[in-house]
């Protein structure tokens, strides 16, 4: 897959129309680059002229601020910041709900203000303009998904209704779980619990979240944010009992619907 | 001889005295109970702003109508739809009848009886009515309050959160609500030349148990033990959860306008970083701040200080914490009720010895423990339950930020993952050269 980085574009004295922010668990994670990959695959067929920093990306700082290490996060946040207003961007999508807070509501306050979307927003738009189209024969038509909302997203930013209104456009049947929108579940991962062992208690957060996706019969869950994602899925796979429920991004929800 | 006889005058001039003396008992009480309250709310008030500067003074229309939708409206409340009706009656009742309690006050200072009768004819009845079927609606509200707190067993209310005083403070106050309806409506009911909606079905009950000057009595007596009651109950509620009624207004002003993800930024360090990458900016008179984050209430922002006193232990962030629901240490509740407690006993310490004497304790590990705080997902539930706009999770933060700058006390996998930001640019130990790896895979 050619995908062009900032400085390349710099080289050939282009400007894209959007940076594509991939954050670390898409750059760096197996199961999340699938993610990556599935939604830079949408970006080429809506024929969006996008590029991404590359190996001049780094961590925003997320985890690191959540876990109290505010040094940290300001040594990363200003890096960035140099990087990206260095490149002079304006626009920004993330396929990451952390990264996406993190550029969008905490980057300000450190001189670095962008137009920071999430790509299920930004999956919405390209659907609503007709840019991707999506035929109501697609693979997903007449399947039950079940929505995990992402903190980062949903409670932490009010975006409840565009990953929503992606999967309805699939022709699909969309079932809730019992606790949604911004009465959600945390799926365990956030405030940087992704890089610890988990405090002891009475059962895991994703096992919990796991059995609520699961009593929807949904056949898949889909996620719109990659530590979700992995959270979900080792919760389903830790299930005594075997089930054929998936655990999938939008962007790859999507993707196989186009393609 | 028409002359009156001595006793008689005797009789006039000592119901007089009797009278003037209750008059003057009345507006004693009346100015000690008011003044006692204002002096402890100014008490409270000098605590919470023992806590640092928290700038929320911009935007004031978003404010405004955060206090009539979230405090004045209980927005929040309606997410439980049953529950938050019977709560609204109770809160309508408390505001309605107040009315009232202006014509009490009245009453007791100008030594007249129900002086706003000839002033609004014919709506003196409707008004009075109106109170009483309340009155009647808030003594159902509060015993259906007190079964739901004692004998269902709903979750929130059984937690051990709630342990020794604060499972008895909830149910002094709607106990006290219910004597005091009682009172209400007993006063109205055995005084004789009344008839309103509610007190009128009583009445042939104490009337025909009882005599023309024991009625009296009773209603004599009903009123001032209601009126002494409102004002010990007004003078309970600085020691009591039941201060968010007070507090809810002011805490919903001041709540948090940008999205609930903004974590709040710490300049210090921002420009630590800053002169440290360029030393050129970096003015000759800097000084670093003497430490980072939270480890006493008191290194807290008055706002979550302000939060503390707020909340009313309803235990509906706990409800919705993802730690706490899968039987982590962690409960929201317990770290704002943590965070009272500790400002309780800073603001006695005070008191004691005209300034702060250390106690040997702090906020974080006396009173708030790093198992709880390590437990924090940063989900944002908690915030978001709260009717009375508190975010326990600011505190967690702030907590948070001090073990790790000040303790340097982190997990050994938190202590990777720094490390791996610091020299990768990524949570986990992969070269930062591999970051566009995946443009090359098929």
């Amino acid at each position: 897959m050619k995908v062009n980085t900032m400085a390349e574009m710099m080289a050939s004295g282009q400007t894209p129309d959007i940076l594509f922010w991939v954050g670390c668990a898409g750059s760096f994670d197996q199961r999340a680059q699938k993610i990556t990959k599935a939604f830079a695959f949408i970006l080429e067929a809506a024929g969006i002229n996008y590029a991404i920093l590359g190996k001049e990306e780094a961590c925003t700082g997320d985890p690191a601020r959540r876990a109290g290490n505010e040094f940290m996060f300001q040594m990363m946040a200003y890096q960035n910041i140099q990087t990206l207003n260095g490149y002079g961007i304006q626009k920004i999508v993330t396929t990451c709900p952390h990264c996406f807070n993190t550029l969008k509501n905490e980057y300000p306050a450190l001189g670095g203000n962008y137009d920071v979307i999430h790509h299920t927003q930004l999956l919405q738009e390209l659907i609503e303009s007709g840019k991707i189209k999506i035929t109501d024969s697609n693979e997903w038509a007449g399947k039950t998904i079940t929505y995990h909302d992402s903190c980062y997203l949903g409670r932490a930013n009010g975006i409840y209704e565009a990953p929503r209104k992606v999967l309805e456009s699939l022709s699909i049947e969309l079932k809730e779980m019992k606790r949604c929108k911004s009465n959600g579940l945390c799926c365990g991962a956030g405030g940087a619990q992704m890089f610890k062992e988990e405090e002891k208690g009475d059962l895991r957060i994703n096992t919990e979240r796991a059995n609520e996706a699961i009593e929807t019969k949904a056949n898949c869950v889909a996620s719109a944010c990659p530590f979700c994602n992995t959270m979900l899925t080792d919760g389903i796979n830790n299930r005594t009992e075997t089930t054929n429920t998936s655990v999938l991004d939008i962007a790859e929800i999507v993707a196989q619907a186009i393609q | 001889m028409n002359q009156p006889s001595n006793d008689l005058i005797l009789g006039i001039l000592l119901t007089t005295i009797m009278e003037l003396f209750s008059q003057l008992f009345f507006l004693i009480i009346t100015l000690v109970a008011i003044g006692w309250f204002a002096k402890k709310l100014m008490g409270i008030r000098s605590t919470i702003l023992l806590g640092k500067p928290f700038d929320a003074y911009d935007q004031p229309m978003r404010r405004w109508k955060n206090v009539l939708l979230l405090a004045l409206g209980q927005k929040k409340m309606f997410r439980k739809p049953l529950v938050a009706f019977m709560h609204l009656i109770v809160y309508v009742g408390f505001i309605v009848i107040n009315i009232e309690l202006l014509e009490i006050i009245a009453d007791g200072i100008l030594g007249t009886h129900r002086v706003f009768e000839k002033p609004l004819g014919a709506y003196y009845p409707f008004l009075i009515n109106s109170f009483e079927i309340l009155a009647v609606l808030v003594l159902a509200a509060c015993i259906i309050f007190l079964v739901r707190r004692n004998i269902l067993k709903i979750k929130r209310f059984l937690s051990q959160d709630l342990n020794g005083w604060p499972r008895s403070d909830a149910n002094y106050i709607l106990i006290v609500e219910i004597i005091l309806m009682t009172l209400f409506l007993t006063m109205n009911a055995t005084e004789v030349n009344t008839s309103f909606i509610v007190s009128s079905h009583l009445k042939t009950y104490f009337t025909s148990s009882f005599s023309y000057d024991q009625l009296n009595l009773i209603e004599h007596t009903a009123w001032w033990i209601h009126i002494i009651g409102i004002y010990a109950f007004m003078n309970y509620l600085p020691y009591s959860k039941h201060l968010h009624i007070i507090l809810a207004f002011p805490n919903a002003y001041y709540a948090p306008l940008e999205p609930k993800g903004t974590m709040h930024n710490m300049t210090s360090i921002q420009n630590e970083v800053l002169y440290a990458m360029q030393p050129e900016l970096a003015p000759s008179n800097a000084v670093a701040p003497d430490s980072f984050g939270a480890k006493e209430a008191t290194d807290l922002t008055w706002k979550n200080l302000m939060d503390a006193y707020s909340c009313t232990e309803c235990g509906r962030c706990s409800m919705a914490c993802p730690a706490n629901a899968t039987g982590k240490l962690l409960s929201p509740r317990k770290i704002m009720m943590s965070t009272r407690d500790r400002m309780e006993s800073i603001a006695k310490n005070i008191t004691q010895n005209k300034q702060f004497i250390p106690d040997g304790k702090t906020l974080l590990h006396d009173y708030i423990t790093v198992e709880e705080l390590r437990a924090c997902t940063t989900c944002n539930a908690c915030v978001e339950e709260c009717p009375v706009s508190i975010s326990p999770m600011d505190i967690i933060l702030e907590l948070r930020r001090s073990l790790i700058m000040e303790e340097s006390n982190a997990p050994s996998e938190w202590n990777s993952m720094f490390s791996n930001i610091e020299n990768n640019f990524a949570p986990w130990k992969f070269s930062p050269d591999d970051r566009d790896a995946w443009t090359k895979q098929d």
